[in-house]
């Protein structure tokens, strides 16, 4: 059997890198840096961030919330693009080309129901993200296409996005709302009208007038969102694609991953590379109860001190060493590679090619 | 409590709670994402939506007690529910999916339920002091934001009513305070420093000191050469023992000099007293490590200015 493939192998052959984890582990920055040296390898790629912060955005020329890639220049033989995922307006074109009929596309985009489902409606951005995705991955002026994923605690949050979306435009509430009220369904719509009466009573008469509008604007649609949601699907699992999941090496972060891995393993989609962001760096081969007891011995001198502060990097680097090994062993055969905590903060383009020196 | 993701709110939140039981206080942490490592903190098992207690109160110092529980949207509504007479329809609601469908239409609506269970617990008066480890930065507006916005959507009824009440309970500085977590790094301070202003200007909360968690504590002997350290002791060093104290004395002092920046930015950017706490030179917070938090956190408080 061919050894699994590195990451750097990845980044120059695969069509889609999806970058997974939970909040705050860096994978804004590591989407970024992929899809930089994929550029530098001379692909034409393009990074699809969810929310950068603001100097990262700057430097990916991301002025403000933009839906369509933006070129960034640089001394690279590829091609780099970036957008910010505006999960609104994806949505939008979603319906607009998959409306049976101009009008009804507008009478959906102007329901204050629908509105409120790209702001309001959980999965929603996760369901968008692998929309973009989608179409950008059909365009033929890229060669791979990068994306960050949304903080989701659950996996199987943005996997089942677009299903369960799907599920929710089709809902046994909207076949009831919308039935014509004859037969056994006359029966089920009385039922339908009293739970609606209720609900009416908890929220006002005017949401629930919405809503009805809403699930009869969109009668004749649930079927192009389903096919499209089982087309978006059998994308993350196709060969081309490389889920790369991103972690740090503190104990919960890594039991998310942990968690996280299990469950895309389990909807059939292996991790093909595992990142560890922020690994505190090793000093020395010597073992922290050493240099521990040693600046106990030393106690208020310099160099009781420097022990101490010795002492207190090997043991947080040993530790962080046992938690992603345990996490290398969930995601076997596929590599694991460690960037280092650097001496400073990642929010340009040197930054981010001093964490690719690290990465590939 | 509220931060960016990462910054360590939770450990915060259990830290604060800590602190608490010392001074005598009863406390109850809400948990309201899910599974956290709250309980592992204190040395017990995960949570559920039952209420647990972490640390028993009592004792030679008379320490307060610390429970914690877990509250979701669809209990919430359940409570809700049945509070209101509407027990029959409330699990259809809850299995048939159809509170996604009225979440959707009513924005927010999730978040009030939540936040209006939070206000309850409040006003039964059992613990001297709620801590809500709410959602992440970005949610967290939203979060706290969501009685306003609902006020606009749902005019009438009893939701509208719920809405009066947590509105009233938020910006009632007296009982409620937001304090926000960072980690002095640049993208943390921004995004904290802007959900600062958010906050007050969109939903009128009083917020609370600041929270920098993180912070490298100082060692002496990190401008010192090693070799000349060792020698100022009459000692020598090992083969390779003085590059790598030397390495690890710089990094850690590159990274003081970084947070020192940070500090400083944070305090000319928003004018809020900051409580600081320490890195812990560890992976896993326990019970040691949090008794540890605790006390600076009490010390850092003895050190606020009286407020005014």
């Amino acid at each position: 059997m061919a050894p699994a493939p590195s990451l750097r192998e990845l980044v120059a052959q695969r069509r889609i890198l999806v970058c997974c984890g939970s909040g705050g582990v860096g994978k804004t920055t590591t989407a970024a840096v992929l899809a930089l040296e994929a550029a530098r390898m001379g692909r034409r790629a393009v990074v699809v961030t969810i929310d950068p912060a603001k100097r990262l955005a700057d430097a990916l020329g991301l002025d403000g919330l933009t839906g369509t890639p933006t070129k960034i220049e640089g001394d690279w033989p590829g091609e780099l693009w970036a957008l910010m995922l505006d999960t609104k307006s994806t949505f939008d074109d979603l319906v607009v080309a998959n409306a049976t009929t101009p009008e009804q596309g507008t009478r959906i985009l102007d329901n204050r129901f629908y509105r409120n489902i790209s702001g309001a409606l959980s999965g929603t951005q996760e369901y968008m993200a692998m929309e973009k995705l989608y179409e950008l991955h059909q365009r033929t002026d890229f060669d791979v296409v990068v994306v960050d994923t949304p903080p989701t605690r659950n996996a199987l949050d943005f996997i089942d996005a677009p299903r369960r979306l799907s599920r929710f435009l089709d809902h046994r509430l909207f076949r009831m709302i919308t039935a014509p009220g004859r037969g056994v369904m006359k029966a089920v719509n009385v039922a339908a009208q009293t739970f609606l009466r209720t609900v009416a009573k908890v929220v006002g008469a005017e949401v629930i007038d919405d809503v009805v509008a809403f699930f009869q604007a969109f009668e004749g649609m649930e079927e192009g969102f389903r096919e499209r949601a089982d087309a978006v699907l059998q994308l993350l699992s196709d060969e081309d694609t490389a889920f790369v999941l991103v972690a740090s090496p503190r104990r919960d972060t890594i039991d998310e991953a942990r968690y996280f891995a299990e469950k895309l393993a389990e909807a059939g989609i292996a991790v093909r590379s595992l990142v560890i962001n922020r690994m505190h760096p090793r000093f020395g081969d010597g073992r922290a109860e050493v240099a521990r007891e040693r600046a106990v011995t030393l106690e208020g001198t310099d160099l009781g001190g420097l022990y101490r502060n010795l002492a207190d990097f090997q043991l947080v680097a040993s530790r962080e060493e046992e938690h992603v090994a345990g996490l290398a062993d969930v995601v076997h055969p596929a590599p694991m590679v460690r960037v280092p905590f650097l001496s400073s903060d990642v929010h340009d383009l040197d930054g981010l090619a001093l964490v690719a020196a690290h990465l590939l | 409590m509220a931060g960016k993701g990462g910054v360590g709110k939770t450990v915060v939140s259990a830290t604060l709670a800590r602190a608490a039981a010392r001074v005598g206080l009863s406390t109850l942490v809400i948990e309201v994402e899910g599974k956290s490592g709250l309980a592992t903190m204190f040395g017990q098992p995960a949570l559920d939506y039952d209420e647990v207690v972490l640390s028993a109160g009592g004792g030679p110092t008379g320490e307060g007690e610390v429970r914690a529980r877990t509250l979701t949207p669809d209990d919430a509504l359940l409570d809700y529910l049945r509070d209101h007479g509407l027990s029959r329809i409330s699990k259809r609601l809850v299995s048939s999916g159809a509170l996604d469908v009225v979440a959707t239409a009513a924005p927010g609506i999730k978040d009030i339920l939540i936040l209006g269970k939070v206000k309850q617990l409040e006003r039964k008066g059992d613990v001297d002091l709620l801590v809500l480890d709410a959602p992440a930065a970005g949610h967290a507006i939203t979060f706290l934001q969501a009685a306003r916005a609902l006020l606009d959507t749902a005019r009438v009824g009893p939701i509208n009513a719920q809405a009066k009440d947590v509105l009233a309970m938020l910006t009632d500085h007296a009982r409620c305070r937001v304090v926000l977590v960072t980690l002095p790094e640049e993208t943390p301070v921004n995004e904290l420093v802007e959900t600062a202003f958010n906050l007050e200007d969109r939903v009128g909360v009083g917020l609370g000191p600041v929270v920098v968690n993180g912070l490298y504590d100082h060692v002496p002997g990190l401008d010192v050469a090693p070799i000349a350290a060792a020698k100022a002791v009459g000692t020598t060093l090992r083969r390779g023992e003085a590059s790598a104290l030397g390495e690890a004395a710089a990094f850690r002092d590159d990274r003081m000099k970084l947070q020192v920046e940070q500090l400083a930015r944070l305090a000319d950017q928003l004018p809020l007293p900051q409580l600081r706490l320490p890195f812990v030179f560890t992976t896993e917070i326990g019970p040691e490590e949090l008794d540890l938090l605790a006390d600076r956190l009490l010390s850092e408080i003895a050190a606020l200015p009286e407020p005014v």
